[in-house]
């Protein structure tokens, strides 16, 4: 029984998914003026905002984020996030990097115009480690600040957190919950009654505008 | 984490923002800067900015002159090929390792004092680059030709000489630019994000939501862009220390009797942080009193860098010492006349600078009372700025003119096109600072709010209760 429960619940995370990646393209409904598209709710400290993650997760909710001006230590396990996967990203383009870089220096030097300087061998190891560790790490740097973006879908220029006038002290002094209603579990007088229950303050509709 | 918690000053571990400011009286001070009407800057920027300018359009002159006439209008000659443009290239790349070294290995180190400084120490290291890549880049003999730099076959067929430590100085410098910027813009876009929030007209509004890039905060973003700033910092750790290994390489892996020692790694990395230390010193001392942000670089950073220049001038001192006794050592005669000539010879005279600024001048930072006075930090960072540079001219151009025949020694002297260039560098280098001291938040927002004891989510708001 259980094994059918965890299939299903694998497909519904993939629609998920797929859902979250259709709105940030753009390919999905569009947001019609006056529509609701999420509630908004403000807490008083990163404490406050810690617990209310906790709760909202236990409550099932998917499509939810936590915002506040700087990093909280302990968040991701309060939201039950997965580790971030950009550290496979990257060693996978060091890799490439490290074998790429080499395999150019040889192939220039060594394979396509041979070139003889001072005696040494075509294929002289020691000299072509520095540039290959230069490459290594550019294409590493480069794949973290990228990766980094296509992780959090950056640039996004839309999105329903910004309908909120208050939502600007985010990046100040405050700390929201939102809770969008693409969500399966979103309705929006029982959402509205979680963020208060938890202790929600300021809880407003997030209306889509022109 | 109780005396913390109730605003106690620990006299071990003193509060790295001073004031008991609130978060957003800390938004309000850094961007305030940003947000002030044009015409309202303080009077010091307005007086810079005439003399950075004028930097600018100079060295376009003296470049305009020299793609003109030729390398033939500098100082060089038969013995000494490399001049002052090689001196400032060195000279402002190692500035710039101090950024990096703040941003990323304090980083790494969880020192968390970092966060007030590190947002303009890597601004820095960006423009310090930036004056670094003019001289080499000027220094190619024949100009139209920039393109043989790159990995990419000439009409021959022919690729670059991979072996050739100029060439892993063209990757190394432009990776470290590359990286150095992405490193700040990463650093830089929560705070972008503050200044778009708070924008009042469209064009700034526009401007910054554009370099913000939509940022909200979210933990779902936090959490990508922790990891990645960390890997940042991971990667740019070795990528420091290799930038000015490499540099080192340029003098190390020739034979010219001065150059050819295996402790040139580390003493130019150790001399390349003492310089940036100095550099961050001469920059943040007179910022924090035109934008009075004494509360946010507190005496306590300024302590902690006046720390780091005693420790790495006295590294550039042992390194000193330690040439003088692998050249008497090494039993090699061209070894031994080198130095001899270097401490005695025709530069005598910049020798002991170097060696009265870099080694001499830090040693008053052993008094706590030295290091807590920002006219004695000023100062001596200036002396160590002069010294760096003596450094660099000294390793340059003594090994160059007294080659191997003494009958080709000649003493080498900078025209002014070589004095005005680098003059001028130090222009650009200016402009460009003022103008990020006037678009940029100055200090990273969140970041400094991340450090303070309010942000931990186990901390009690409630003063004077038991904390547990």
């Amino acid at each position: 029984m259980s094994s059918i429960n965890d299939t299903v619940e694998e497909i519904n995370s993939k629609i998920d998914d797929v859902k979250f990646d259709l709105e940030v393209m753009g390919v999905g409904p569009e947001d019609q003026p006056g529509q609701v598209v999420g509630v908004l709710a403000e807490f008083e400290s990163p404490a406050a905002l810690m617990k209310a993650a906790a709760k909202v997760r236990d409550g099932g909710y998917k499509f939810y984020d936590c915002h506040s001006p700087f990093p909280i230590h302990g968040m991701d396990q309060a939201m039950g996030l997965k580790p971030s996967v950009l550290g496979i990203f990257v060693f996978i383009a060091g890799t490439i990097g490290c074998i790429g870089g080499m395999a150019l220096q040889w192939w220039a030097n060594a394979y396509q115009y041979k070139m003889m300087i001072s005696g040494k061998p075509l294929f002289s190891f020691p000299a072509f480690v520095p540039v290959t560790f230069e490459i290594t790490i550019l294409f590493s740097a480069l794949t973290a600040v990228f990766g980094m973006f296509h992780l959090n879908r950056l640039p996004r220029l839309h999105h329903p957190v910004f309908y909120s006038e208050n939502f600007k002290g985010a990046s100040d002094d405050k700390f929201f919950v939102s809770i969008e209603a693409i969500d399966n579990l979103f309705d929006a007088n029982r959402t509205w009654e979680l963020l208060e229950r938890i202790g929600g303050k300021n809880i407003e509709f997030l209306v889509a505008k022109k | 984490m109780s005396a913390k918690a109730n605003h106690e000053i620990d006299p071990f571990d003193p509060p790295l923002v001073e004031g008991g400011h609130s978060f957003g009286e800390i938004t309000e001070k850094v961007c305030s800067v940003v947000e002030k009407k044009p015409g309202k800057e303080p009077i010091y920027w307005w007086l810079l900015l005439p003399i950075g300018f004028t930097g600018v359009g100079a060295l376009h002159i003296f470049l305009g002159w020299l793609f003109w006439e030729g390398t033939g209008t500098w100082g060089l000659q038969n013995q000494a090929y490399w001049g002052w443009a090689i001196v400032n290239f060195v000279f402002w790349v190692g500035i710039g390792h101090a950024g990096t070294l703040i941003s990323a290995i304090l980083y790494l180190f969880r020192q968390n004092w970092r966060t007030g400084i590190n947002r303009f120490a890597e601004a820095m290291t960006i423009f310090a680059v930036c004056c670094a890549a003019i001289f080499p880049g000027v220094h190619i003999g024949r100009p139209w030709l920039p393109y043989w730099l790159l990995p990419l076959p000439n009409q021959m067929g022919m690729w670059p000489n991979f072996r050739s430590p100029l060439l892993w100085d063209v990757f190394a410098v432009s990776t470290y630019f590359t990286v150095s910027c992405l490193f700040w813009y990463v650093g830089l876009i929560p705070d972008l994000a503050t200044v778009r929030d708070r924008a009042k007209n469209k064009i700034r509004r526009y401007a910054y939501t554009a370099l913000s890039m939509g940022w909200r905060g979210g933990n779902r973003q936090w959490q990508h862009y922790e990891k990645a700033y960390c890997i940042l910092a991971g990667v740019a750790t070795p990528l420091v220390l290799s930038v000015h290994t490499i540099v080192s390489f340029d003098f190390a892996v020739s034979i010219v009797p001065g150059w050819h020692t295996t402790i040139f790694p580390p003493y130019f990395v150790a001399g390349a942080v003492f310089s940036g230390f100095a550099m961050v010193l001469t920059l943040s001392i007179p910022a924090r009193h035109m934008y009075h942000m004494q509360d946010l670089i507190t005496m306590r950073h300024l302590e902690n860098m006046a720390k780091i220049l005693l420790l790495t001038g006295m590294l550039v001192g042992y390194a000193y010492g330690c040439e003088f006794f692998i050249a008497w050592y090494s039993g090699v005669l061209y070894e031994q006349a080198i130095f001899i000539l270097r401490a005695s010879g025709p530069y005598a005279w910049a020798y002991w600078t170097m060696v009265a600024c870099n080694v001499l001048s830090p040693q008053i930072f052993w008094f706590k009372k030295a290091r807590r006075n920002e006219f004695v930090l000023f100062t001596v960072s200036i002396f160590v700025n002069i010294g760096m540079w003596f450094e660099r001219f000294v390793i340059t151009i003594t090994s160059l003119s007294n080659d191997y025949m003494p009958s080709s020694w000649e003493y080498y002297s900078p025209t002014l096109i070589d004095i005005g260039t680098f003059i001028a560098s130090f222009g650009v280098f200016i402009f460009l600072f003022l103008l990020f001291l006037r678009f940029l938040p100055m200090i990273a927002i969140a970041e400094v709010k991340a450090i303070m004891p309010e942000a931990d989510p186990h901390h009690h708001a409630g003063h004077g209760k038991d904390d547990h």
